[in-house]
């Protein structure tokens, strides 16, 4: 087994307009928990992850510039990680497609860590 | 792990819109809908990688304040809300108590029946500030566009920003005088779910389910639970317990002759039994009460033949001089055929004074067809049916009718049928 890590990213605009009412947020809630669920219970989380605030600092340079960040308008931003475990990068691919976040216009990234030490 | 409550999201709209318009001022409802807005989409964020907290309500009042004690903080700077709102604001926790929200929660649902609003615009309102349908929520329940309801609310919450203040419920003579508006808005409500347009059974049911709640929230408020609000609660009951006999197995619409009875659900049925009970307990006779009393009498009879059809034509004349209406002179007229055969009915029917009200309601043709048909007059009765047919909201309704098409070519008449709240 190796380990990934997925990154969640959508932009600010897209997540809130995927939000819809509290009724279609309901079912998106339903359907974040169960995938969830159906990942743990196969044995591919190997870390359930936090979520992340959207804004932070970005530090810069030799000057060490502190500016606010992470990113301008309306690009994507990492919402939040999970550290998973699958037999490749493929399966990794594969079962990130039952993620929510894609319905509402959002991106899964999807990494290796790198394996160290061999 | 918690599970999530069903309709978790509705409810605490609700809560929190009305909790947050209190603070910031009723002028100011658009923002308040934001900070909501942004408490949800943190749940969201959240919720995923902890699990759902063991008291969702209380985790989502308290983001909401956080969010709202930063509004206010960076607001006071600038200028639209009054520096002693944001000081008031500073010790937050009493403001926002389970009594205050309570409280929030009546004062919303008084200010969403402002006078100055139709009863439709009334009832569009509650149902998105109170129960969070989205604006396309709402037109899919009254069948109406988009567009059409998206105006109707911004006019709404216009006319509610500009009342200033929220309701002010402490003064009993206002309250008092406003409440009939909010029986009547959560009647219509109610209705809209029994027999309205929207061609979706889970739709209407949840309309039906919202006004159930929204008046169970009246019901917590000693000032609001006067004998017409336990009638109203009673009537809802009664016939939200027939809702699961309503469709038969394959979907269809079921009449009341034919219905199920023991798919009525008995709990809402004593629920409804002990709320007319309490309602009973002035000299007051409101519509509410005699609508209830008549579902009550459909209620105790084990068989349709066992109805007692003459207290229900005696219930039906004492409503039509509280409240006079087409639609309840229709729904007399059928139970007089039920107690005197349909032409004593079809009689009742022609001595509607404003009939031609009726030209465009459904139920009339067809109740018109039914009472023909049992008479053997199949093919005026085939004529009535179509003319209901052409009128059919749903395709629910089209079915039904034209099953009653086919009964009139077979001559078969079996039909006694209760339409459900009365006034539209």
């Amino acid at each position: 087994m190796s380990q990934f890590v997925y990154l969640y990213r959508s932009t600010n605009e897209a997540s809130r307009a995927a939000m819809g009412s509290p009724e279609q947020l309901q079912k998106s809630m339903q359907a974040w928990m169960a995938w969830m669920k159906r990942l743990a219970d196969q044995g591919h989380i190997k870390d359930q992850g936090h979520p992340l605030e959207r804004t932070g600092k970005l530090v810069k340079g030799t000057q060490r510039t502190i500016t606010d960040g992470p990113y301008a308008e309306s690009k994507d931003v990492i919402g939040g990680y999970t550290l998973i475990e699958a037999k490749d990068l493929a399966e990794a691919a594969e079962l990130s497609k039952g993620c929510p976040i894609l319905e509402g216009g959002g991106v899964v990234e999807v990494r290796p860590v790198l394996q160290t030490g061999m | 792990m918690t599970e999530l409550h069903e309709h978790l999201f509705r409810r605490e709209a609700g809560r929190l819109v009305a909790t947050l318009t209190r603070i910031f001022g009723v002028e100011n409802l658009a923002l308040a809908e934001d900070v909501v807005q942004d408490a949800f989409c943190r749940a969201l964020e959240v919720w995923p990688f902890r699990g759902v907290p063991d008291n969702p309500s209380a985790w989502l009042m308290a983001t909401a304040k956080h969010r709202a004690l930063d509004v206010l903080r960076r607001e006071r700077t600038a200028r639209t809300l009054a520096p002693e709102l944001a000081r008031a604001l500073e010790p937050a926790e009493p403001l926002f108590t389970e009594d205050a929200i309570r409280d929030d929660q009546l004062r919303m649902m008084l200010s969403c029946c402002h006078p100055g609003l139709s009863e439709a615009a009334q009832v569009a309102l509650m149902l998105h500030i109170l129960c969070g349908f989205s604006v396309d929520e709402v037109a899919g329940a009254f069948v109406s566009t988009h567009a059409g309801v998206e105006k109707r609310l911004s006019r709404a919450k216009h006319v509610l920003a500009q009342s200033q203040r929220l309701f002010e419920i402490a003064d009993p003579a206002d309250f008092a005088a406003r409440l009939p508006a909010v029986q009547r808005a959560l009647y219509l409500l109610f209705n809209e779910g029994y027999h309205g347009a929207s061609p979706e059974a889970a739709v209407r049911a949840e309309l039906c389910r919202e006004a159930l709640r929204l008046t169970g929230l009246l019901l917590e408020h000693s000032v609001a639970t006067t004998p017409a609000t336990y009638a109203l609660a009673a009537l809802m009951c009664l016939h939200a317990a027939r809702l699961p006999a309503r469709l038969d197995a394959a979907g269809h619409l079921s009449v009341l002759a034919e219905q199920d009875r023991s798919r009525w659900d008995p709990e809402l049925m004593a629920e409804g039994q002990r709320l007319l009970e309490l309602s009973a307990s002035g000299p007051e006779l409101s519509e509410y009460h005699l609508e209830a009393a008549i579902a009550a009498v459909h209620a105790s009879a084990p068989r349709l033949e066992d109805t007692n059809w003459a207290h229900i034509v005696w219930l039906y004349d004492t409503l039509l001089a509280v409240r006079p209406s087409p639609v309840v002179a229709l729904n007399r007229a059928i139970a007089v055929a039920q107690r005197d055969g349909p032409e004593r009915g079809l009689e009742a029917i022609a001595a509607i004074a404003d009939r031609k009200r009726l030209d465009g309601y459904p139920f009339y043709h067809a109740a018109l067809g039914e009472l023909e048909l049992r008479r053997g007059k199949n093919d005026a009765a085939r004529r009535h049916f179509g003319a209901a047919l052409a009128l059919a909201r749903n395709a629910m309704e089209r079915q039904f009718l034209e099953q009653r098409m086919e009964a009139c070519d077979a001559g078969k008449a079996d039909l006694a049928w209760h339409p459900g709240p009365s006034c539209r």
